[in-house]
């Protein structure tokens, strides 16, 4: 058994060795001022959350205090953003929709600037962990399940009784619909976390290649510049595609029947 | 003795073989998403002034496709760090 524990150690020695730059690392969290890691300590995730809520003021309120009639840059930015979203949230889930709009273009905002302040250097992605992003999930879910029921009682069971199919055929895709919706709020999350995760650590993988090739490093440098291009587009749509399935399951909640 | 210490040995190579696997699930959730956007663009072309009401039904395509290859993921996931 030790022999075994020993064997792992100089086999995980001899890997940070040739890699100096382990793509992992930038998501392990660390409380700030020391001491150990409990419920209530200040780590980088709460740093970096507060930064983006920070973020999304300076844009939404600072940005935005002129109220010029011609907009200034960051005015005009958050007025693209607000009516981009807006109508989103329109066309999806209907007028009735546009009383959730603030509750949706909160999220998006987080999202957004917190995907897009992971890719700093040295910092630290927030959304990259399911904990965070199984809450915003889960907040939705349980809001989105007791708005149907609020909204239209026992009606919103129509929403797993699918009329337009053939009798025979109900139970089943009961069966079906059911379990997609109670799969909803994992795969909501976990799509975000997923692509985070996924994405910056390939910026540091190349990375990684670049530490361990000397003067061959161009080539990676090369790549690490494309890939945090396409990183850049990732992290708008994936926050995008967060808000927009918001919008569908808030839809699914006030127009239940198919 | 031997054999003991060979059992986490062996469950950690099953493990690593497994994540490999699951990950062969991506590439179909990557022939969805193809497939979804391929047929939205060729739709597209033949009628662009349709197109742009259609983009936000192609990204709603695009994320239940995608779906199934996160779960392909977390399977991955839970082979690598649950197991």
């Amino acid at each position: 058994m030790s022999l075994t524990k020993k064997r792992n150690n100089t086999v995980s020695g001899a890997a940070e060795s040739k890699f100096n730059i382990h793509p992992m690392d930038q998501f392990v969290v660390k409380p700030l001022f020391g001491g150990e890691l409990a419920w209530y300590s200040v780590t980088n995730v709460t740093l970096w959350m507060g930064i983006s809520v920070l973020a999304v003021i300076a844009l939404l309120v600072i940005g935005t205090r002129g109220r010029a009639v011609i907009p200034s840059r960051s005015q005009s930015i958050a007025e693209i953003i607000y009516g981009f979203v807006y109508k989103m949230v329109e066309d999806i889930a209907g007028k009735e929709g546009l009383r959730y709009f603030p509750y949706i273009m909160t999220l998006f905002m987080f999202i957004v600037l917190a995907n897009l302040l992971g890719l700093l250097p040295k910092s630290f992605t927030t959304t990259s962990h399911i904990a965070v992003t199984a809450t915003m999930a889960f907040a939705v879910f349980i809001f989105v399940t007791l708005l149907g029921f609020v909204r239209n009682g026992a009606k919103f069971l129509s929403l797993f009784w699918i009329s337009s199919a053939p009798l025979p055929l109900r139970p089943i895709l009961a069966l079906i619909e059911i379990i997609s919706y109670f799969v909803r709020p994992i795969s909501h999350s976990i799509r975000l976390a997923g692509n985070m995760m996924a994405g910056h650590a390939v910026i540091k993988v190349f990375a990684g290649f670049a530490g361990a090739m000397g003067f061959g490093a161009v080539f990676p440098i090369v790549g690490i510049m494309a890939v945090y291009g396409l990183e850049m587009l990732v992290t708008v749509i994936q926050a995008y595609v967060f808000t927009i399935l918001t919008c569908v399951y808030l839809n699914d909640a006030l127009h239940p029947a198919h | 003795m031997a054999d003991v210490s060979m059992g986490p040995d062996l469950i950690k190579m099953g493990a690593y073989i497994g994540a490999g696997l699951a990950c062969t699930g991506m590439g179909g959730a990557a022939i969805g998403v193809g497939h979804v956007v391929g047929n939205y663009l060729s739709g597209a072309l033949r009628n662009p002034s349709a197109a742009a009401g259609q983009t936000a039904t192609m990204f709603i395509g695009i994320a239940f496709s995608e779906a199934l290859g996160i779960f392909s993921f977390l399977v991955a996931l839970l082979l690598m760090f649950a197991v």
